[in-house]
């Protein structure tokens, strides 16, 4: 059984108790220690922040041209906070409750609590930076609904919350760049972990554009590399998304947690075609006002104003009553999958639902024209008022639609369908953030900690930036106090050697393959294995399948790629090619702990396991616990569980209904 | 939305490296779809010169939605291409026609030297944010996020402004190369809010001195860049920043 370490005591004190008990490194001591960080997104960037103001000599990686693009750019609507502004009856205790209820039950309470507690404080540090949160008339801040809570509790930027954030982190790293507490290494990939009596000591990275392998060494590794959703292929993630860096720490002893949970959003623009390279999100925050329909009948094509109200099932609101469109995600896609399935589908490949602002537009437009006091608006009137409303409010998303898909949501229902968007699995953590490997630490989307086995709208900007700012800052030093009198550890070391050399070896075997087929293919061949039977349902005989093919195509793989170009120069073709090895051995992973794991929870849907009505059906008796594996040999892993134990909240069926 | 396909001639910059000396290759591709995106027809690109044994084309780009500011290409002159606020990655082949050449180009600016290919170093942005762009504000030291009551015009206002993705087209769109959009964009998006009120003067002050140092040109108000930005950041900015470095410069305490 693993031990997650959390501190004895009643839950609402535990991290207020840690805090004040925790050891602590002294200012001359922090100047000394280097800190390798790796990763700038919301978590990389708030955590070097962090750690530089405090006075550790940072290094920052990034495989971008500039910290300022990791994929937190792209969150889109929003991140919750208990504050309770809206007066609506939200506290800490409810959203720490939302969140375990959201995860359905295979989260960590200590962890969950000690999130919604920070919560607050990471929209104060916000504000204090200048993130331009979107604001009343009267000057304070605004909150809107998402996914999964009854509450209004998430701040918001427009549509475009994770780039404000993450500009407020990257501009607080930037002049910690511009005092010397942080080092910032850009087009920088992390290739190897070293690590010298078990312990992280450093890193092998690659610098993307002249090719060289560098030896960097720390008293601590932060892993903040994000989530693997590109073992799919087609995911919302950036196209450089990866897991490699995460990939190599497991590789060396780090367990790698719950990889089978990934989260399949449901409002996504339907693939086009096979030319696809990646699918674009638009947010949960438009199932505040728009509504999921599809057809009563089975393959109708008609166009969707042709269909009169009365043929139209609004499935979510006639399954979920009490929660309607605002299901969590998890719910929300599995409804959408299985309306498709059943032939209910729309558009030419009968992919998608709609999510149609029509009704929201009249309701808004007749709001506007009793404001302006016009007792006899025209209908027409009345549409073009209620456009103007939902323009400032989604302006972004509806011309993104409609950039891509050459069709006006605001007269036509947009076409939606769900996507991979976010992993809860991860790095193994315990209360600390530190994974199994000591003096290595993984923060965000790259750890498992937070979100169960489904997470909750807005709830990943809160995680990344409490791991950050609020959480590593404490647990660091703890581990730290103790290390202040070893000296720091030469590149020199014979671990840093063999570590560069295994990085060139498996450097020079990729491109000595030179066989026939490229690495993009190799990818989507993954991506469609994993899709097809690692996606949002599974069952044993698939993910058996499954396995197999993964195996075939990874000795296909190491046979029969192309990577052209050579070693020292900037080759993306290159960077790719290691990418995709290591998704290919994870995405076994991933199918043997889909496999293991016999119920349905959260994001992971096993069809053997459901109710007679279709929803997830978990079993708490046998598999409430985390699964975390060990790597062993190739092929070989082996499962250590941490069983999740329950004091203040009862793990009930989940029911939005 | 009518769905074609559409054969293309591209013109494209090829370099091997910031040191060499590139040139236009010509490309063919065929049955493009209308639905494809301009990235997604370079992929198809790049997998034929994969399987002919050839170097593809080298070009930024991650995010693919948008947000992320990594793509930077002219599109037959036009940085970003033919669309109004576009990225090259939002850009779909339905604004091509079959039969057309198309011509793509890295960034061209001193301030921004050709890496490969299509790729540049954009790293100029950075030091210029690494300059003053930020509010001094070390974790742990808020006030309650109410505390301070920002007027809802000028927190939009700055958002408007804080949307800039630093991609450098306005850059690349600019006759004299100035990035006068960029940091206009940046001291407006603080300026405006009272929390960025401390170190106004400083910011526009430092900010400008790095811009200059790392030689983008002047502004002369041509307004090419507000033509181009793909996310619509207003001139408007540019004069805040004149405003804000003129009086900056008259009132700043120099004495020490």
């Amino acid at each position: 059984m693993l031990d997650a370490k959390i501190p004895e005591g009643t839950l609402d004190h535990v991290w207020t108790d840690y805090k004040g008990h925790c050891k602590l490194v002294n200012p001359a001591n922090k100047r000394k220690m280097e800190i390798i960080i790796i990763g700038t997104g919301l978590a990389g960037a708030s955590a070097a922040a962090s750690l530089g103001e405090l006075g550790y000599k940072v290094k920052a990686f990034c495989y971008q041209d500039s910290p300022r693009r990791a994929h937190s750019i792209a969150a889109q609507g929003g991140i919750n906070a208990a504050k309770n502004y809206q007066n609506d009856g939200d506290s800490v205790f409810r959203l720490f409750y939302d969140t375990i209820k959201g995860g359905d039950y295979r989260a960590r309470e200590g962890n969950v609590h000690r999130l919604a507690e920070v919560s607050v404080s990471i929209i104060d540090q916000c504000v204090a930076q200048g993130v331009p949160f979107a604001r009343e008339y009267g000057g304070l801040l605004s909150n809107r609904s998402f996914g999964g809570t009854q509450v209004q509790r998430t701040f918001y930027a427009a549509g475009q919350t994770g780039q404000q954030l993450l500009i407020g982190a990257y501009q607080a790293l930037e002049r910690q760049i511009a005092l010397g507490n942080v080092k910032m290494y850009n087009r920088h990939e992390m290739l190897e972990l070293v690590t010298i009596d078990g312990k992280a000591k450093g890193i092998i990275a690659r610098n993307l554009v002249s090719g060289e392998l560098e030896r960097h060494s720390g008293y601590a590794v932060l892993l903040c590399s994000g989530g693997y959703g590109n073992v799919f292929y087609l995911s919302t993630n950036a196209m450089g998304s990866n897991v490699t860096a995460a990939w190599k720490t497991h590789k060396k002893g780090a367990y790698f947690a719950n990889p089978c949970y990934t989260q399949i959003h449901p409002t996504c623009i339907p693939v086009s075609g096979d030319h696809q390279s990646k699918l674009t999100l638009m947010s949960e925050s438009l199932r505040n006002d728009g509504r999921i329909w599809v057809p009563k009948k089975q393959n109708d094509t008609r166009k969707a104003s042709e269909i009169p109200e009365e043929e139209r099932d609004y499935y979510l609101e006639r399954r979920y009553p009490a929660f309607g469109n605002l299901v969590p995600r998890d719910v929300a896609s599995r409804a959408a999958k299985e309306r498709c399935d059943a032939g209910f589908g729309v558009g030419t490949s009968r992919q998608a639902v709609y999510l149609d602002y029509g009704n929201a537009i009249e309701r808004y437009g007749q709001i506007e024209a009793g404001k302006k006091g016009i007792a006899d608006a025209s209908a027409e009137n009345i549409i073009s008022m209620g456009r103007e409303v939902v323009k400032e409010k989604y302006g972004n998303l509806f011309d993104m639609y409609e950039k891509i898909t050459g069709e006006n949501p605001y007269e036509i229902p947009m076409r939606i369908y769900p996507a991979v968007h976010y992993t809860m699995g991860g790095m193994w953590v315990d209360y600390e953030l530190q994974t199994t490997v000591p003096g290595l630490y993984s923060l965000g989307e790259a750890n498992f900690s937070d979100h169960g086995a489904n997470r909750l709208g807005a709830s990943a900007l809160m995680q990344g930036l409490a791991d950050g700012y609020f959480v590593i800052p404490y647990t660091i030093g703890n581990f730290l106090a103790d290390e202040i009198r070893n000296p720091p550890t030469s590149v020199d070391h014979p671990a840093f050697i063999a570590a560069q050399k295994d990085v060139e070896d498996r450097i020079n075997t990729l491109m000595n393959i030179k066989g026939k087929t490229s690495v993009e293919s190799f990818h989507k061949r993954l991506g469609k294995i994993m899709w097809d039977k690692c996606g949002m349902a599974r069952n044993a005989q698939g993910l058996q399948e499954a396995i197999t093919e993964i195996r075939r195509l990874k000795e296909e793989f190491w046979s029969d790629v192309r990577i052209p170009g050579a070693v020292n120069e900037m080759n993306f073709e290159l960077d790719k090619a290691g990418r995709v090895a290591d998704f290919i051995e994870l995405g076994e992973l991933m199918c043997i702990d889909a496999l293991q794991r016999e119920e349905s929870c959260g994001g992971h849907f096993r069809e053997e396991h459901q109710t007679e009505e279709g929803e997830a059906l978990r079993d708490d008796e046998n598999f409430m616990y985390v699964a975390a594996w060990e790597y062993r040999a190739d092929h070989d892993w082996q499962l250590h569980k941490e069983e999740l134990k329950y004091e203040v909240v009862k793990p009930t069926a989940r029911s939005y209904k | 939305m009518e769905h074609y396909n559409m054969n293309l001639t591209l013109k494209i910059w090829r370099q091997k490296d910031a040191k060499a000396k590139g040139g236009f290759e010509t490309y063919q591709v065929k049955n493009i779809s209308s639905e494809m995106s301009f990235l997604e027809m370079i992929d198809v690109l790049n997998e034929e010169l994969i399987t002919e044994g050839k170097d593809p084309i080298a070009f930024d780009h991650d995010c693919r939605e948008g947000i992320c500011g990594s793509c930077s290409m002219y599109i037959n002159g036009k940085p970003h291409g033919p669309w109004k606020a576009t990225t090259v990655c939002q850009l779909h082949m339905r604004a091509f026609k079959d039969g057309e050449t198309v011509v793509v180009e890295p960034w061209r600016a001193n301030a921004f030297p050709v890496v490969k290919d299509l790729v540049v170093d954009r790293s100029a942005f950075d030091r210029i944010v690494q300059a003053g762009g930020y509010i001094s504000v070390n974790t742990g030291n808020a006030v309650d996020g109410n505390a301070i009551p920002v007027d809802k015009d000028k927190a939009d206002k700055s958002f408007a402004a804080a949307a800039c993705i630093a991609c450098g087209a306005c850059v690349a769109a600019c006759k004299n190369s100035s990035a006068m959009l960029f940091v206009s964009a940046k001291v407006s998006h603080l300026a405006l809010l009272p929390q960025g009120q401390p170190e106004r003067k400083s910011r526009a002050i430092n900010m400008v001195a790095q811009m200059d140092k790392e030689g983008f040109g002047s502004c002369t108000n041509i307004g090419a860049c507000e033509a181009t930005c793909p996310k619509e950041i207003r001139l408007t900015n540019i004069a805040r920043l004149n405003a804000e470095y003129l009086s900056a410069a008259l009132t700043i305490d120099r004495e020490n």
